[in-house]
């Protein structure tokens, strides 16, 4: 992070805003609350530009402005070309994933393709390898008393959970969890590193669907994906009549296996880090199961982990301020669900928190497609955890009495696109 | 009481459904819709209203008349 380190401090965050800034990652809360009293939607000439909102009726107009805020640039910093090594062509000039890239109409399309594979049917068939992958990292660690909440199981859970559902290999897990932090966490702030992972990827994909093309294998129809081969159903489906070329499909894995992992990794995580640091909440769930869905949607709420970018194709005004045409937008969920006028007490975690329209997920067209995979996967995360470790700590118990915009000494936290804990010491006793 | 979803802003968020599985079907798209003809049973009012209140779309409309 020589780089990031390098950068000018932050004068004032209504007008220079860095979200990559460490205080940023690891403790948003107040930033947002400041800006949304005093500069809603901010602006930034940091990392390319762009304009940060942060109240929440401003990031639900916002994305619905479909396509005057269009998705065809959806990171949060601009796109860096894709080049052939060898020729120096550009063989794509910005990143292309439908439908997370896509406007309407194809977007739609793009969507429908995709949908059936992550119903809540569907998903449910996935439940039973999620506890058990969970149940065998625990083995791995309960009798040392100590592990990384992060690393040794967060961090573990969503790559092997969707290389199981795209029928890959699980245990390449370490290639993929090295390459999603190749293009959204260390890519992020370093555009040769998300080029050469880019390019890692699609050769991988190319070699996974030849391997299909030259023999399918069993592509059930809709609802029946999960005892199938995904990737053989997936070419076997149609975009409005026309077949499943190689190029979308190998765009679909590879956003599939992007989106999938660092999301729901950081989401893990940031519950855990909530759970060791609040000792009456963790106690609250090991004696009420039965509120983990609830908490779980607070989680999300609280420590919303995805900020999505757009690209204004015109001027836009939305609650008095007029973005021009060119400017790359942050749709700020994270923001929007800490916003006092839609979340009394927004700050704090209440696990039984009955009204909850939080935007985790996003809102509109975009509407994260894996929703109901992450919600089941955090939840079997969860529920196995404190079964099996009912009482845990950080190691270094500082971290959640820090001043706000200290950097905590032991937790670590990521965040630009994707915000949540890449180290978590955590101590627990062994008698488990 | 009776509950509907309005098909034009519902996005699949699936949160009535996991709130509600007795009230809302979800078809292979993740998109819902009222079970039966959508009347709510005395003892899931509460569910219903549960599942209004969470949809990040608006798109959970509750008639009372009824
Ligand atoms: C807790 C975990 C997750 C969070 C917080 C999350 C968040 C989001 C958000 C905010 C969007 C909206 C993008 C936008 O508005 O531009 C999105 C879209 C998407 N997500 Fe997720 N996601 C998670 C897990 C997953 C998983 C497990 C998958 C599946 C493998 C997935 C696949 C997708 C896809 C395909 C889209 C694009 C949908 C579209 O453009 O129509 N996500 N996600
Ligand atoms: S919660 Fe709302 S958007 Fe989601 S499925 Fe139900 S009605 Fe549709």
């Amino acid at each position: 992070m020589a780089a990031a380190d390098a950068r000018p401090p932050v004068e004032d965050w209504a007008t220079d805003y860095d979200i990559f800034d460490p205080s940023y990652c690891s403790d948003p809360g107040p930033i947002w609350a400041d800006l949304r009293d005093r500069c809603p939607i901010a602006h930034s000439e940091r990392w390319g530009g762009s304009w940060l909102p942060t109240r929440y009726d401003d990031v639900a107009e916002m994305a619905r402005l479909v396509p005057a805020l269009s998705s065809v640039e959806f990171i949060v910093v601009p796109p860096v070309p894709l080049r052939d090594p060898e020729t120096g062509e550009v063989l794509r000039a910005r990143p292309y994933a439908p439908p997370i890239s896509s406007d309407p109409p194809f977007h739609g399309v793009a969507r429908r393709l995709i949908l059936p594979a992550f119903s809540p049917q569907a998903v449910a068939a996935h439940e039973p390898y999620t506890r058990e992958l969970a149940h065998r990292l625990i083995d791995g660690f309960v009798g040392e008393g100590g592990c990384d909440g992060a690393v040794d199981f967060a961090q573990q859970i969503p790559p092997r959970v969707i290389a199981h559902l795209m029928g890959l290999d699980e245990n390449r897990g370490d290639d993929f969890i090295q390459w999603v932090r190749g293009i959204l966490e260390l890519g992020a702030t370093d555009p040769e590193l998300r080029v050469a992972t880019g390019l890692k990827m699609f050769a991988f994909w190319a070699e996974e669907i030849a391997k299909r093309r030259a023999q399918p294998g069993d592509a059930r129809g809709s609802g029946g994906v999960p005892h199938g081969d995904f990737i053989s159903w997936l070419l076997a489906g149609d975009l409005d009549g026309q077949p499943v070329d190689d190029n979308h499909a190998m765009s679909v894995c590879n956003l599939l296996l992007i989106a999938g992992i660092d999301t729901t990794w950081s989401s893990i995580g940031s519950a855990l880090w909530h759970l060791a640091t609040h000792p009456d909440d963790r106690q609250r769930l090991v004696d009420e199961p039965e509120l983990l869905p609830t908490a779980v949607e607070e989680f999300l709420r609280v420590y919303s982990p995805v900020t999505m970018g757009r690209l204004a194709t015109e001027d836009v005004t939305v609650d008095g301020v007029t973005i021009p045409a060119g400017s790359r937008v942050l749709m700020n969920f994270p923001a929007a669900n800490r916003d006092p006028g839609q979340f009394p007490d927004p700050d704090t975690v209440v696990i039984d928190r009955a009204h909850n329209r939080h935007v985790a997920f996003g809102i509109g067209i975009h509407r994260c497609a894996g929703s109901n995979l992450a919600r089941m996967e955090m939840q079997v995360a969860l529920s196995v955890f404190l079964e099996r470790i009912p009482e845990f700590h950080l190691a270094d118990t500082r971290g959640p009495h820090l001043p706000p915009g200290t950097p905590d000494p032991t937790v670590i936290w990521a965040g630009g696109q994707v915000r949540g804990p890449r180290t978590l010491p955590l101590t627990f006793s062994t008698a488990h | 009481m009776k509950v509907r979803v309005d098909p034009d802003k519902c996005q699949g968020h699936n949160r009535c459904y996991s709130l509600a599985p007795e009230l809302f079907d979800v078809d292979d798209y993740g998109y819902a819709t009222a079970a039966g003809d959508g009347t709510v049973p005395a003892e899931l009012v509460g569910k219903a209203k549960l599942a209004a209140a969470n949809c990040p779309e608006f798109a959970v409309i509750i008639d009372d008349e009824g």
